[in-house]
């Protein structure tokens, strides 16, 4: 039971080739090994990818008083991909008030991550 | 009808025609109009919400509205003249440009040049002959990134995407964070439309199955879509007896995109039927002196930020047009050779900096990418048709390329 042995598959998106990498973890999780990766970014990139996932995130918020329904926003960094759908929950109870300016906060440190929701444009 | 006169129109505000003003103003043209339909510069960048704009160009991670921002902050402190919600309708024999507004009626427009900008469109349902009925809830992708994005309306709740373009996967995932179920991404293919790190952040992250060489070969529903039958398809490209099928109320379109060349076939100009853009030569002029195009009008591009590059080219040529020092005299053809299905620009006639593109027929790896007289020669581990090659010339090579009758440009597999 203790040599037990993980496995997860990433697509390497660090450059065209886009390697399948394989990580191997041991029973608490602890990455063992990597393989198919054909450059260190790669290595980097899968180590990431199992241990902590980053992502931007993309939205809207409504808005009222706009010539369009709806304003983009981002997240002003990274955030971990699996608070993505907690932070499009915050996202939906806000309402922003026309006029925006872009990079206005409209969620500051969003959930605790040390990102804002910030407007991606003038509206 | 009103009759108006300026040195260069453009066609188009989005991130080719917006660039191709700037730099027709850099480079000291007094009058430049810049017409669009929409009721704001920025064009489709507006409604492309997700990031990975601007990587290319400024090295910056930027959004669609974010790149959008960089050229309309400068064009409003410029003296570019812009007219919003204004269609060019037609371009006459001899080089007029009739425009229509809610406002104005008709407008004449005499033009020293002209830089057509319009983009592309999406293929349709149509246009991929897909039998079944007719129903509400079939969308072209990037209409319903429109009706999300800026209306905010979501077009359905369970969701197919059928072709695996960069904007089908991208909406995927917007319709998956809106609470939509996308049930499948299909591509008829062996290989995806769109980019890798769209399969990893598009579909991958969100566990939306990508089903290559399968495709939706019937649509059913009578009011509204109700479901699909995907076939499993054969290297032959047809449909198998391999079928199944998903309960869904809406499908996306993700099929290719098409330039947009009503204009330009007035003009007249000649349409490559590969590009669905007209010929062009590396200034970015087309065969009509003083008419140029750039952008997804003249081929359709992987990224914005190459179409702002052939923008600026085209701009910059085009207030060289208006002032009278384009040179355009010495022209070597450039020729798609083996595996390659187009390259563009068609004309080499500058002796400064070249870019050339080439979008490749099939995916290999381990191959060289070379030229008559050993001009290109570059090794790549992999091409993939969805990511276009771009080949830089210098001075030095485009000295070489002028002794020749034509460039011919091939992929052949190494060893």
């Amino acid at each position: 039971m203790s040599d037990r042995i993980n496995e997860k598959k990433f697509t390497c998106i660090m450059c065209p080739l886009g390697c399948e990498v394989t990580v191997k973890s041991n029973e608490s999780g602890q990455i063992t090994e990597v393989l198919g990766n054909q450059c260190v970014k790669g290595e980097k990139y899968a180590r990431d990818e199992y241990s902590h996932p980053l992502r931007v995130l993309t939205s809207t918020v409504a808005i009222e008083g706009a010539q369009f329904a709806r304003l983009p926003v981002r997240t002003s960094g990274l955030i971990p991909k699996d608070r993505i759908f907690d932070s499009m929950k915050e996202i939906r109870k806000i309402k922003a008030k026309a006029p925006i300016k872009l990079g206005a906060k409209l969620i500051e440190n969003i959930l605790g991550l040390n990102v804002d929701m910030v407007a991606t444009r003038d509206l | 009808m009103k009759k108006i006169s300026t040195d260069i129109i453009i066609i188009g505000a989005g991130p080719g025609g917006m660039a191709a003003a700037l730099k027709a103003g850099e480079a000291g043209v007094k009058k430049i109009l810049l017409v669009d339909r929409l009721p704001e510069p920025g064009g489709i960048l507006q409604q492309c919400i997700h990031n990975g704009f601007g990587l290319h160009k400024f090295k910056k991670d930027l959004t669609g509205p974010e790149y959008a921002d960089t050229y309309i902050k400068k064009i409003k402190n410029s003296n570019i003249e812009v007219l919003l919600q204004t269609m060019a309708i037609e371009i006459t024999k001899d080089n007029k440009v009739i425009l229509a507004n809610g406002s104005d009626g008709l407008i004449e427009v005499s033009s020293k040049a002209i830089v057509l900008a319009m983009g592309c469109r999406e293929r349709t349902r149509q246009q991929v002959s897909i039998p079944g009925t007719r129903p509400s809830g079939i969308f072209t992708a990037g209409v319903a990134q429109r009706f999300v994005n800026i209306e905010g309306f979501m077009p359905g709740k369970e969701v197919v995407v059928v072709g695996s373009g960069d904007i089908g996967m991208i909406m995927a995932r917007r319709m998956t964070l809106e609470g939509a179920r996308v049930h499948a991404v299909t591509e008829l293919l062996p290989y995806p439309g769109g980019l890798t790190r769209n399969i990893v952040q598009c579909l991958n992250d969100f566990n939306i199955p990508l089903h290559l060489n399968h495709n939706v070969i019937k649509i059913y529903g009578k009011d509204r879509v109700t479901g699909v039958k995907i076939a499993k398809i054969n290297n032959k490209g047809e449909p198998t007896d391999e079928t199944f099928e998903i309960s869904c109320d809406t499908l996306l379109f993700s099929v290719g995109l098409i330039p947009e060349n009503e204009l330009s076939r007035m003009v007249p100009l000649e349409i490559n039927p590969i590009t669905g853009g007209p010929f062009i030569d590396d200034t970015y002029q087309t065969k009509r002196p003083g008419v140029f195009i750039c952008g997804n009008a003249a081929f359709v591009n992987d990224l914005a930020d190459y179409v702002s590059c052939e923008g600026e080219i085209a701009g910059e040529a085009a207030a060289n047009y208006v002032n009278g020092s384009l040179n355009t005299v010495t022209k070597v053809s450039v020729v798609a050779g083996e595996n390659i299905r187009f390259v563009a620009p068609n004309f080499i006639t500058r002796t400064d900096h070249v870019t050339l593109y080439a979008r490749v027929t099939q995916q290999m790896r381990d191959v060289t990418v070379s030229s008559s007289g050993g001009i290109i020669n570059i090794k790549k581990q992999i091409i993939k048709p969805s990511e276009m090659i771009e080949m830089e010339l210098d001075s030095e090579k485009l000295k070489k390329i002028k002794e020749l009758k034509e460039l011919v440009i091939d992929v052949r597999p190494n060893k």
